[in-house]
């Protein structure tokens, strides 16, 4: 090491250590808000937080105790049905963009239309159902809001969908073509084998973009006071039950609020980390 | 000039039947002409090199072979190649079919994410019907054929992406060799992988040319005086010239493909 720390080398490392600083300054200014949005919740939350959130339904106003049961089962069924729906149209219409029409006009199109949808505001989405389903079906119900939801599902699963088999290398269909097979089956047990983890991860991070969803329920399904598993009927779910107890004069219901906020964000967060690590799982691979 | 050459050659005491011909095969990248009228025989149970400099066509020649480019949009072949008399460059060929008769190892190993077992199984599955013991038993021999039987028979639920490379290339070669094709086409079987691995895949293909046709492209022209009987020389999308390896790499005919062989350029 002959070589001396000169003036120019010196200023660089300089430079470096007030990007590191500003870099790192950046990161916990991000962190801070995640972390008081989390001790907010954990205060305000965790003491309601008792067998009976998960046994009861909401009390009618100025009673005590009750539960969220109700929202619960409700956010769960409509989370399921949207997800049912909007994963496998999203996958399939993925599917056809990166393997069948890679290299046509109509798929920049789709991709074009798709990246709008991915950023249209939930709440028109809403409105959107509210005027085809809900209008036409005259009353709110378990079945417009599921729908709703499964159109805020479809492009996120679209994109993941094709991103991943873009990523799947060329070659590897190449090899399953140079055996004598056909289209459908190197798509189906080759690049959906190599994209697994990441398809499974788009459809885990759209469950967890859904789950929290409030303004396109409140159009679609309403809430519903009672536990129902009628889907043709309003439906209670914890997004609009948090809208509305939040904002009543009732500690009771204003404590009912906070213990969903808490489930709800938690639930969100532990899809999320789910869904890192199994991408996580398939880069090690 | 390579038509002559290669009538030539073929008319002149080998006896050996081709199982491939190629006639005046013209190859276009949308507009780009990339083979400009290639004439070629490969002689049943041989194996054939291309040679050239990179660019000069002999990859895309040998995806002509099995369709491959058919892939993709925007590429086309005109001319003949006949397998067995039958030009395979005809609309009608089942593509899916032609591939099971020639298959194709590539530049990189292209395992699937599956089991070693199932990597083999999955392309016989495709045109046989075998029992659990008959497919055991195809497994096996394909392995032993490429080699690679004895260090993965005990591990054969092993994913095929855990094994080294160059193992990873003699799969390809077993699951290639599963399906009973006619002829294999290797495209730069060797070029990801190390001395000994390489020295391997050689030594398979030796031995494999004793039950199928093979044509081979390759950077290395000593991998292509070791392993082939025939050798053609491509330059800038023509066949410079067609003959016996020995011969091509002794007396060349041609000054290009001197220049290349004595390493002047490419």
């Amino acid at each position: 090491m002959s070589r001396t720390v000169s003036p120019l080398y010196a200023g660089r490392k300089r430079f470096n250590a007030i990007a590191m600083a500003l870099c790192y300054a950046a990161t916990g200014f991000g962190l801070m808000w995640l972390a008081l949005i989390l001790i907010s919740l954990l205060m305000n939350g965790l003491p309601g937080l008792t067998p009976a959130i998960f046994l009861e339904s909401t009390p009618p106003p100025n009673v005590q105790g009750g539960g969220l049961a109700n929202a619960i089962v409700g956010s769960l069924m409509l989370t399921i049905i949207g997800v049912g729906i909007g994963a496998p149209i999203g996958i399939l219409a993925g599917t056809y963009m990166a393997e069948y029409g890679r290299h046509s006009r109509v798929t920049s199109i789709i991709r074009f239309i798709n990246d709008i949808l991915l950023s249209a505001p939930s709440i028109i989405i809403g409105l959107f159902i509210y005027t085809i389903v809900v209008v036409p079906m005259g009353r709110f119900s378990g079945i417009a809001g599921a729908l709703a939801l499964a159109v805020i599902v479809i492009p996120v699963v679209v994109r993941t969908t094709e991103d991943m088999l873009l990523l799947v290398p060329n070659p590897l269909r190449e090899a399953a073509s140079a055996l004598g097979m056909p289209r459908s089956l190197v798509i189906r047990q080759v690049a959906y084998r190599a994209a697994r983890a990441g398809i499974i991860t788009g459809v885990l991070l759209a469950v967890a973009r859904v789950s929290g969803e409030t303004a396109p329920l409140l159009f679609t399904v309403l809430s519903n006071q009672f536990f129902s598993l009628d889907i043709t009927q309003p439906l209670a779910n914890l997004p609009v039950t948090i809208n509305n107890f939040i904002n009543n004069p009732d500690p009771n219901w204003k404590k009912l609020a906070w213990t969903g906020a808490l489930i709800i964000t938690f639930a969100v967060l532990s899809l999320n980390i789910g869904a890192r690590a199994l991408s996580k799982s398939r880069n090690s691979k | 000039m390579s038509f002559a050459t290669a009538m030539h050659h073929a008319s002149s005491g080998e006896s050996v039947p081709e199982r491939i011909t190629i006639r005046d095969l013209k190859f276009y990248y949308g507009d780009t002409l990339a083979l400009k009228g290639i004439h070629l025989p490969l002689y049943d149970r041989k194996v054939t090199a291309f040679i050239g400099p990179s660019g000069c066509g002999k990859s895309t020649l040998l995806r002509v072979l099995n369709r491959m480019y058919d892939l993709y949009p925007g590429q086309r072949a005109e001319g003949e190649v006949l397998l067995d008399g039958e030009n395979i460059l005809e609309a009608g060929i089942d593509l899916n079919l032609l591939r099971s008769r020639v298959g194709m190892v590539f530049q990189k190993p292209t395992p699937f994410p599956m089991t070693i077992y199932d990597n083999i199984a999955f392309g016989v599955r495709l045109y046989e019907k075998l029992s659990k013991a008959e497919m055991d038993v195809r497994v096996e021999e394909s392995l032993t054929k490429a080699a690679l039987w004895k260090e993965v028979k005990d591990k054969l639920n092993a994913s095929g992406l855990s094994l080294s490379g160059g193992q990873q290339q003699r799969l390809c070669i077993a699951r290639t060799v599963a399906i009973k094709p006619e002829v294999i086409l290797f495209d730069e079987p060797c070029s990801a992988l190390d001395p000994i691995s390489t020295a391997k895949i050689e030594e398979l293909i030796d031995d494999l040319k004793n039950d199928y046709t093979i044509a081979i492209v390759t950077h290395n022209m000593q991998q292509a005086a070791r392993v082939s009987e025939h050798t053609a020389f491509m330059y800038l999308g023509e066949l410079i010239e067609f003959n016996a390896t020995d011969r091509i790499f002794t007396t060349p005919k041609d000054q290009r493909t001197q220049d290349y062989i004595t390493g002047r350029f490419g």
